[in-house]
């Protein structure tokens, strides 16, 4: 029995924390989806930036200021993206919106790559969270037991925000109906600004804590975490902050355990096989609402 | 109060209105009636602000108020109840009032408002918690228009209240529409329901492919031939098609 437990501890811990990592950049993909129908393609390559923001400010500031200024610029660039690549096709039909994105999501690509000349840069260690700890008979990173609680705490804020407060009740309004919210006098815009400003927050905390675990970054290195974060969004129900937040951790536990199992080579694959198993089966979602609307 | 010149909205190539113009009096009850298309949604959704005109003014006290925003046009005290009621469903009824007020700043003020609404339509009041999406339809018409009256309007547009609910609802909406100007709020009514309409309003005006057709007190032109004619189903025999109506801007 301890040796089971001894064997699996491990596993389970890092599955909870990249589920929860997951969860901080799914929760972007899931808000934009709920109040503009987009697929923001470019809400992975953001949480990216936000990797070389932290490598490129710590490398000439001390921790204090990069650590904050990593996510203050991480949140004005999902601002700034927002404004000219998004807000200019208010009108225009979905499809170009979407193209839009993935165009801002391969400019972001090679941009990086052309900052960074396609070099590996080496990830900084942030003093804590990069200690180690023993839990039970399981030696791992702070990091890992950080980033459940801070997840926990966040999404619990997150949801307060959107369940108490005026631009919460705003947010809600406007994910149902754009125009009578203007009736209402909603500024739409600045509802839309701030649901980046909050998906960008989170990305560039995610961010901060998935890298932790990594020695270095690249350009393409948050893809994959982007895509699962995505499917975490899918699965649970997108528009569903909840649903986003459980899928991700399902999705980051689940991977773990098939890599315990000495399956690792199929846990990104089982990852996009539950894509294609929801899309078939229960296209909404576990939290998602199909649109029922009383006449 | 309101006065609208020579509005013209166009959608693509197709003229939704090719100029009309009415005057909405202070205090009055005021309707626009007309068949499917006439352009008496579009009145109103310019007048909101949510469509640009292609030319033509709105003036409002005496302010040009032609194409601004939905946002400076709720602020100057012009509420819509839009069509379809469109309450938001996955608000609660008090969040749904609360919204309307969205641009005051007065907390106080505004509970103050929501338990004038609540006075108006008690069964609002039993139901302040629930989600508006499981209301019924009256319920919801009440709502939306208690939404409406939370911005404290001088004006409140309604398009189609009567839309889709039960005839004993339809009369209880109209009594309602009473109401609200017996409050001192001016209304701005378009209704298919021309009948009903023109019962309830001081003045009226007919509507047609984009051109106002007709115009008279509400008694005026429910004895007017052709508005029995063409709208309130009567002389079914000799029934004539609206576009066969004088055409009185021209």
């Amino acid at each position: 029995m301890t040796d089971f437990i001894s064997a699996n501890l491990p596993y389970l811990l890092g599955g909870i924390s990249v589920g929860g990592q997951y969860a901080l950049i799914s929760i972007g993909y899931t808000m934009v989806y709920g109040i503009l129908r987009l697929i923001n393609f470019a809400h992975g390559d953001i949480f990216t930036v936000a990797g070389f923001f932290m490598v490129y400010m710590s490398a000439t500031m001390p921790l204090y200021i990069s650590l904050p200024l990593t996510i203050v610029l991480t949140v004005a660039l999902g601002f700034g993206v927002e404004r000219v690549a998004y807000k200019p096709l208010r009108q225009a039909p979905r499809m170009s919106v979407m193209i839009s994105a993935i165009g801002v999501s391969y400019l972001l690509q090679n941009l990086m790559w052309y900052v960074t000349g396609g070099l590996a840069k080496q990830y900084p260690t942030v003093p804590f969270i990069s200690g180690t700890v023993t839990v039970y008979t399981a030696t791992t990173k702070m990091v890992t037991l950080v980033t459940p609680i801070l997840t926990f705490v966040l999404v619990l804020a997150l949801v307060q925000l959107i369940n108490h407060t005026k631009i919460g009740m705003a947010m809600r309004a406007v994910s149902k109906d754009f125009e009578t919210a203007k009736l209402m006098g909603i500024k739409i815009d600045r509802v839309i600004s701030v649901t980046f400003i909050i998906g960008s927050f989170l990305a560039a905390v995610g961010s901060i804590l998935y890298f932790t675990n990594y020695t270095a970054v690249t350009p393409t290195v948050g893809a994959m975490p982007g895509l699962k974060a995505f499917v975490a969004a899918v699965f649970g129900g997108i528009g569903s902050i909840p649903g986003a937040v459980i899928g991700a951790f399902i999705i980051g536990i689940s991977e773990n355990i098939i890599k315990a199992l000495g399956l690792t080579t199929f846990s990104d694959a089982f990852t996009f096989a539950l894509l294609i198993f929801i899309l078939i089966f229960k296209p909404s979602g576990l939290f998602g609402e199909d649109d029922n609307e009383k006449v | 109060m309101l006065e609208v010149n020579n509005l013209q909205v166009r959608y693509g190539g197709i003229k939704a209105l090719k100029g009309i113009s009415f005057k909405v009096e202070k205090g009055q009850i005021v309707t626009l009636i007309g068949a499917n298309g006439a352009g008496k949604s579009t009145t109103l959704r310019t007048i909101a602000g949510l469509v640009s005109p292609a030319g033509g003014t709105v003036v409002y006290e005496g302010e040009d108020i032609t194409g601004k925003d939905a946002q400076k046009i709720v602020e100057k005290g012009i509420s819509m109840v839009p069509e379809g009621r469109r309450v938001f469903p996955n608000l609660t009824v008090l969040e749904n009032l609360k919204i309307g007020a969205y641009l005051r700043k007065d907390a106080a003020g505004i509970l103050e408002t929501a338990d004038y609404v609540y006075e108006m339509f008690p069964r609002l009041k039993e139901r302040s918690w629930q989600m508006a999406g499981t209301l019924s339809g009256g319920e919801q018409q009440m709502l939306a228009v208690g939404r409406a009256l939370m911005a404290r309007p001088k004006i409140m547009m309604m398009d189609e209240p009567s839309l889709g609910l039960a005839p004993l609802v339809v009369r209880d909406i109209f009594e309602i529409i009473k109401r609200v100007a017996q409050e001192g709020i001016t209304v701005l009514l378009i209704e298919q329901n021309a009948n009903a309409a023109l019962r309830a309003a001081d003045y009226g005006y007919v509507m047609e492919t984009g051109l106002i057709t007709l115009e008279g007190t509400g008694a005026e032109l429910l004895d007017n031939p052709q508005v029995r004619d063409a709208y309130l189903g009567q002389a079914r025999k000799k029934r004539k098609k609206p576009a066969e109506l004088t055409d009185l801007s021209e």
